[in-house]
Protein backbone atom coordinates (compact mmCIF):
# COMPACT_ATOMS: atom_id res chain seq x y z
CA UNK A 1 0.00 0.00 0.00
CA UNK A 2 1.58 3.39 -1.10
CA UNK A 3 1.28 6.28 1.34
CA UNK A 4 -0.54 9.37 0.13
CA UNK A 5 1.83 12.41 0.12
CA UNK A 6 -0.75 14.42 0.02
CA UNK A 7 -1.84 15.69 3.59
CA UNK A 8 -4.71 17.76 4.81
CA UNK A 9 -4.14 19.34 8.16
CA UNK A 10 -7.90 20.41 9.17
CA UNK A 11 -7.54 23.88 11.31
CA UNK A 12 -9.90 24.41 14.03
CA UNK A 13 -11.95 26.38 12.51
CA UNK A 14 -12.33 23.70 9.82
CA UNK A 15 -13.28 21.15 12.27
CA UNK A 16 -15.94 24.08 14.09
CA UNK A 17 -17.37 24.36 10.61
CA UNK A 18 -17.71 20.55 9.84
CA UNK A 19 -19.22 20.27 13.08
CA UNK A 20 -22.16 22.81 12.30
CA UNK A 21 -22.89 21.82 8.50
CA UNK A 22 -23.24 18.54 10.40
CA UNK A 23 -25.62 19.35 12.36
CA UNK A 24 -27.35 21.26 9.26
CA UNK A 25 -27.47 17.72 7.07
CA UNK A 26 -28.50 15.93 9.80
CA UNK A 27 -31.85 18.77 10.64
CA UNK A 28 -32.22 18.55 7.07
CA UNK A 29 -32.03 14.66 6.66
CA UNK A 30 -34.69 14.88 9.73
CA UNK A 31 -36.77 17.10 7.64
CA UNK A 32 -37.06 14.74 4.59
CA UNK A 33 -38.81 12.38 6.55
CA UNK A 34 -42.10 14.95 7.07
CA UNK A 35 -44.80 14.81 4.38
CA UNK A 36 -45.61 17.86 2.82
CA UNK A 37 -48.00 18.90 0.94
CA UNK A 38 -46.65 21.05 -2.02
CA UNK A 39 -43.11 20.37 -3.39
CA UNK A 40 -40.55 23.40 -2.54
CA UNK A 41 -42.22 24.50 1.03
CA UNK A 42 -40.78 22.96 4.01
CA UNK A 43 -39.60 24.16 6.86
CA UNK A 44 -35.93 24.70 6.63
CA UNK A 45 -34.75 24.00 10.58
CA UNK A 46 -31.53 23.84 8.86
CA UNK A 47 -31.52 27.43 8.79
CA UNK A 48 -31.85 27.94 12.45
CA UNK A 49 -28.38 26.59 12.70
CA UNK A 50 -27.08 29.08 9.21
CA UNK A 51 -28.78 32.12 11.75
CA UNK A 52 -26.80 30.72 14.82
CA UNK A 53 -23.56 30.25 12.69
CA UNK A 54 -23.92 33.67 11.41
CA UNK A 55 -24.80 35.55 14.52
CA UNK A 56 -21.30 33.62 16.58
CA UNK A 57 -19.18 33.51 13.39
CA UNK A 58 -19.70 35.57 10.48
CA UNK A 59 -21.20 35.89 7.14
CA UNK A 60 -18.36 33.34 5.68
CA UNK A 61 -18.74 30.70 8.19
CA UNK A 62 -22.41 30.90 7.83
CA UNK A 63 -21.74 30.61 3.92
CA UNK A 64 -19.64 27.52 4.29
CA UNK A 65 -22.58 26.11 6.52
CA UNK A 66 -25.08 27.15 4.39
CA UNK A 67 -23.35 25.36 1.01
CA UNK A 68 -21.61 22.28 2.63
CA UNK A 69 -25.44 21.52 3.92
CA UNK A 70 -27.05 21.58 0.63
CA UNK A 71 -24.03 19.19 -1.28
CA UNK A 72 -23.83 16.79 1.43
CA UNK A 73 -27.74 16.58 2.50
CA UNK A 74 -28.67 16.25 -1.37
CA UNK A 75 -25.89 13.57 -1.41
CA UNK A 76 -27.70 11.84 1.25
CA UNK A 77 -31.01 11.95 0.10
CA UNK A 78 -29.80 11.30 -3.86
CA UNK A 79 -30.66 14.40 -5.00
CA UNK A 80 -27.78 15.81 -6.24
CA UNK A 81 -27.84 17.55 -9.57
CA UNK A 82 -31.90 16.66 -9.67
CA UNK A 83 -34.03 19.75 -10.07
CA UNK A 84 -34.68 19.57 -5.98
CA UNK A 85 -30.59 20.39 -5.59
CA UNK A 86 -30.95 23.08 -8.05
CA UNK A 87 -33.76 24.61 -6.58
CA UNK A 88 -32.17 24.24 -3.06
CA UNK A 89 -28.69 26.08 -4.15
CA UNK A 90 -30.49 28.77 -5.88
CA UNK A 91 -32.48 29.57 -2.79
CA UNK A 92 -29.07 29.07 -0.31
CA UNK A 93 -27.32 31.04 -2.31
CA UNK A 94 -30.18 34.24 -2.38
CA UNK A 95 -30.64 33.78 1.22
CA UNK A 96 -27.03 33.86 1.76
CA UNK A 97 -26.88 37.24 -0.16
CA UNK A 98 -30.19 38.36 2.25
CA UNK A 99 -28.62 37.76 5.09
CA UNK A 100 -25.26 39.59 4.57
CA UNK A 101 -27.62 42.63 3.79
CA UNK A 102 -29.67 42.27 6.97
CA UNK A 103 -26.90 41.13 9.25
CA UNK A 104 -26.02 45.04 8.44
CA UNK A 105 -29.45 46.24 9.52
CA UNK A 106 -28.80 48.17 13.34
CA UNK A 107 -28.89 45.26 15.65
CA UNK A 108 -30.50 47.00 18.39
CA UNK A 109 -33.79 46.61 16.26
CA UNK A 110 -33.19 44.10 14.21
CA UNK A 111 -32.77 40.57 15.31
CA UNK A 112 -32.49 37.17 14.06
CA UNK A 113 -36.32 36.96 13.23
CA UNK A 114 -36.09 39.41 10.17
CA UNK A 115 -32.76 37.86 9.02
CA UNK A 116 -34.57 34.55 8.82
CA UNK A 117 -38.09 36.37 6.91
CA UNK A 118 -35.49 38.00 4.73
CA UNK A 119 -33.78 34.64 3.94
CA UNK A 120 -36.81 32.54 3.51
CA UNK A 121 -38.38 35.37 1.29
CA UNK A 122 -34.72 35.37 -0.68
CA UNK A 123 -35.32 31.90 -0.75
CA UNK A 124 -38.69 31.46 -2.30
CA UNK A 125 -37.87 34.17 -4.69
CA UNK A 126 -35.00 32.34 -6.03
CA UNK A 127 -36.98 29.01 -6.25
CA UNK A 128 -39.33 30.73 -8.37
CA UNK A 129 -37.00 32.57 -10.54
CA UNK A 130 -35.45 28.99 -11.05
CA UNK A 131 -38.63 27.28 -11.89
CA UNK A 132 -40.36 30.00 -14.03
CA UNK A 133 -37.16 30.20 -15.78
CA UNK A 134 -36.01 26.75 -16.24
CA UNK A 135 -38.79 23.72 -15.29
CA UNK A 136 -42.11 25.23 -15.73
CA UNK A 137 -41.40 27.92 -18.00
CA UNK A 138 -45.18 29.74 -17.70
CA UNK A 139 -46.72 32.60 -15.70
CA UNK A 140 -48.84 29.85 -14.25
CA UNK A 141 -46.03 29.26 -11.70
CA UNK A 142 -46.37 32.69 -9.94
CA UNK A 143 -49.98 31.72 -8.95
CA UNK A 144 -48.21 29.66 -5.93
CA UNK A 145 -46.72 32.65 -5.43
CA UNK A 146 -49.23 33.19 -2.17
CA UNK A 147 -48.27 29.61 -0.67
CA UNK A 148 -44.69 30.12 -0.89
CA UNK A 149 -44.66 33.72 0.78
CA UNK A 150 -46.76 32.20 3.44
CA UNK A 151 -44.59 29.29 4.30
CA UNK A 152 -41.81 32.01 4.04
CA UNK A 153 -43.39 34.11 6.45
CA UNK A 154 -44.32 31.37 8.91
CA UNK A 155 -40.84 29.52 8.87
CA UNK A 156 -39.02 32.24 8.31
CA UNK A 157 -40.49 33.15 11.85
CA UNK A 158 -40.41 30.04 13.47
CA UNK A 159 -36.82 29.23 12.67
CA UNK A 160 -35.65 32.58 13.66
CA UNK A 161 -37.36 32.41 16.89
CA UNK A 162 -35.53 29.37 17.17
CA UNK A 163 -32.31 30.89 16.65
CA UNK A 164 -33.10 33.45 18.76
CA UNK A 165 -33.74 30.95 21.75
CA UNK A 166 -30.61 29.37 21.17
CA UNK A 167 -28.41 32.58 21.09
CA UNK A 168 -30.18 34.17 24.20
CA UNK A 169 -29.00 31.06 26.04
CA UNK A 170 -25.25 31.80 24.94
CA UNK A 171 -24.99 34.98 23.73
CA UNK A 172 -22.69 35.94 20.85
CA UNK A 173 -19.18 36.68 21.98
CA UNK A 174 -17.75 40.21 22.32
CA UNK A 175 -17.82 40.39 18.68
CA UNK A 176 -19.08 44.09 17.19
CA UNK A 177 -21.41 42.84 14.83
CA UNK A 178 -22.18 40.39 12.69
CA UNK A 179 -21.71 43.27 9.80
CA UNK A 180 -18.00 44.25 11.51
CA UNK A 181 -17.16 40.85 11.93
CA UNK A 182 -17.99 39.51 7.76
CA UNK A 183 -16.09 42.41 6.89
CA UNK A 184 -13.11 41.71 8.71
CA UNK A 185 -13.20 37.85 7.38
CA UNK A 186 -13.62 39.13 4.09
CA UNK A 187 -10.82 41.12 4.67
CA UNK A 188 -8.34 37.75 5.85
CA UNK A 189 -9.14 36.06 2.80
CA UNK B 1 -49.16 32.92 28.48
CA UNK B 2 -45.55 33.16 30.25
CA UNK B 3 -44.38 30.97 27.54
CA UNK B 4 -46.06 32.74 24.66
CA UNK B 5 -44.33 35.93 26.84
CA UNK B 6 -41.12 34.27 26.76
CA UNK B 7 -41.02 33.69 22.67
CA UNK B 8 -42.37 37.49 22.24
CA UNK B 9 -39.37 38.23 24.45
CA UNK B 10 -36.85 36.99 21.25
CA UNK B 11 -38.58 39.64 18.87
CA UNK B 12 -36.94 42.98 18.47
CA UNK B 13 -39.10 45.97 17.51
CA UNK B 14 -37.98 45.81 14.18
CA UNK B 15 -38.75 42.28 13.64
CA UNK B 16 -42.36 42.85 14.57
CA UNK B 17 -42.15 45.31 11.21
CA UNK B 18 -40.02 42.53 8.94
CA UNK B 19 -43.12 39.98 10.40
CA UNK B 20 -45.98 42.58 9.62
CA UNK B 21 -44.39 43.50 6.20
CA UNK B 22 -43.96 39.25 5.44
CA UNK B 23 -47.37 38.60 6.46
CA UNK B 24 -48.30 41.68 4.48
CA UNK B 25 -47.18 40.98 0.99
CA UNK B 26 -48.60 37.36 1.70
CA UNK B 27 -52.49 39.36 1.89
CA UNK B 28 -51.38 41.35 -1.56
CA UNK B 29 -49.77 38.73 -3.04
CA UNK B 30 -53.24 36.46 -2.58
CA UNK B 31 -55.64 39.39 -3.53
CA UNK B 32 -53.43 40.34 -6.47
CA UNK B 33 -52.75 36.65 -8.05
CA UNK B 34 -55.74 34.93 -6.54
CA UNK B 35 -58.29 37.23 -8.48
CA UNK B 36 -59.37 34.54 -10.84
CA UNK B 37 -62.73 35.16 -12.58
CA UNK B 38 -63.36 38.88 -12.12
CA UNK B 39 -64.58 39.83 -15.41
CA UNK B 40 -62.55 43.56 -16.83
CA UNK B 41 -63.93 44.08 -20.15
CA UNK B 42 -66.62 43.03 -22.48
CA UNK B 43 -66.45 41.96 -26.38
CA UNK B 44 -69.48 42.20 -28.80
CA UNK B 45 -69.77 40.60 -31.42
CA UNK B 46 -71.84 40.47 -34.47
CA UNK B 47 -71.90 38.56 -37.95
CA UNK B 48 -68.19 37.14 -36.58
CA UNK B 49 -67.08 40.38 -36.47
CA UNK B 50 -66.13 42.17 -33.32
CA UNK B 51 -69.11 44.87 -32.82
CA UNK B 52 -67.76 46.56 -29.29
CA UNK B 53 -65.62 46.54 -27.09
CA UNK B 54 -65.43 47.94 -23.52
CA UNK B 55 -64.91 47.89 -20.01
CA UNK B 56 -67.45 46.73 -17.08
CA UNK B 57 -67.12 49.86 -14.83
CA UNK B 58 -70.17 52.22 -15.77
CA UNK B 59 -74.16 50.75 -16.75
CA UNK B 60 -75.37 51.19 -20.30
CA UNK B 61 -76.68 49.56 -23.11
CA UNK B 62 -75.65 48.41 -26.06
CA UNK B 63 -78.01 47.98 -29.31
CA UNK B 64 -76.55 45.15 -31.56
CA UNK B 65 -78.36 44.97 -35.39
CA UNK B 66 -78.70 41.19 -36.49
CA UNK B 67 -80.29 39.67 -39.57
CA UNK B 68 -83.44 38.81 -37.46
CA UNK B 69 -83.55 42.40 -35.42
CA UNK B 70 -81.73 44.02 -32.78
CA UNK B 71 -80.41 42.34 -29.49
CA UNK B 72 -80.14 44.62 -26.64
CA UNK B 73 -76.82 44.08 -24.13
CA UNK B 74 -77.17 45.64 -21.09
CA UNK B 75 -73.75 46.39 -19.08
CA UNK B 76 -73.39 47.26 -15.47
CA UNK B 77 -70.64 47.66 -13.14
CA UNK B 78 -69.08 43.63 -13.01
CA UNK B 79 -71.34 41.86 -15.04
CA UNK B 80 -73.38 42.09 -18.12
CA UNK B 81 -76.28 40.08 -19.53
CA UNK B 82 -78.31 40.12 -22.81
CA UNK B 83 -81.57 41.96 -22.15
CA UNK B 84 -83.62 41.10 -25.50
CA UNK B 85 -83.16 39.19 -28.17
CA UNK B 86 -85.69 38.24 -31.30
CA UNK B 87 -84.39 34.50 -31.31
CA UNK B 88 -87.39 31.90 -31.08
CA UNK B 89 -85.52 30.50 -27.97
CA UNK B 90 -83.91 33.11 -26.21
CA UNK B 91 -81.43 30.92 -24.42
CA UNK B 92 -79.11 33.60 -24.52
CA UNK B 93 -81.42 36.10 -22.41
CA UNK B 94 -82.33 33.11 -20.17
CA UNK B 95 -78.49 32.75 -19.03
CA UNK B 96 -79.08 35.65 -17.11
CA UNK B 97 -76.17 37.87 -15.55
CA UNK B 98 -72.82 36.62 -16.64
CA UNK B 99 -70.36 37.33 -13.88
CA UNK B 100 -67.20 35.54 -14.38
CA UNK B 101 -64.52 36.08 -16.88
CA UNK B 102 -64.61 34.13 -19.58
CA UNK B 103 -68.51 33.38 -19.41
CA UNK B 104 -69.87 34.02 -22.96
CA UNK B 105 -73.67 34.28 -23.86
CA UNK B 106 -74.15 32.96 -27.61
CA UNK B 107 -77.72 34.42 -29.48
CA UNK B 108 -77.12 32.39 -32.53
CA UNK B 109 -80.12 33.25 -34.61
CA UNK B 110 -79.25 37.12 -34.38
CA UNK B 111 -75.36 36.26 -34.83
CA UNK B 112 -75.16 38.03 -31.80
CA UNK B 113 -72.30 37.56 -28.65
CA UNK B 114 -71.35 38.94 -25.44
CA UNK B 115 -68.06 37.41 -23.57
CA UNK B 116 -66.96 39.07 -20.88
CA UNK B 117 -62.97 38.89 -20.81
CA UNK B 118 -60.23 38.60 -18.21
CA UNK B 119 -57.27 37.63 -16.93
CA UNK B 120 -57.27 34.45 -14.44
CA UNK B 121 -60.28 32.69 -15.64
CA UNK B 122 -60.71 29.54 -14.26
CA UNK B 123 -62.14 28.37 -18.09
CA UNK B 124 -61.39 29.55 -21.62
CA UNK B 125 -65.12 29.99 -22.25
CA UNK B 126 -68.19 29.46 -20.48
CA UNK B 127 -71.50 28.99 -21.75
CA UNK B 128 -74.56 26.69 -21.00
Amino acid sequence: MTRSVIELTPTIEDRRIARQAASAIALTVAEAAIPLPLPGIKPGLANIVTLVVLARWGWRAAAWVSLLRVFAASLLLGQFLAPGFFFGLAGALASLVALGAAACLPRRWFGPVSQSIFAAFAHIGAQLAVARLWLVPHDGVFYLVPVFAAAAAVFGLVNGLAAAALLRQTPPSGRPGVCAAAGDDSSRL
Amino acid sequence: MRLAGAWRGLLLPGDVLVVAAGVAFCIYAGLHLWRGGVPDGIVVRAGGQVFAQGDLSHPRKLIVPGPLGETVIEIEPGRARVALDPGPRQYCVRQGWLTRAGAAAICAPNQVSLTLTGRGGEYDSLSY
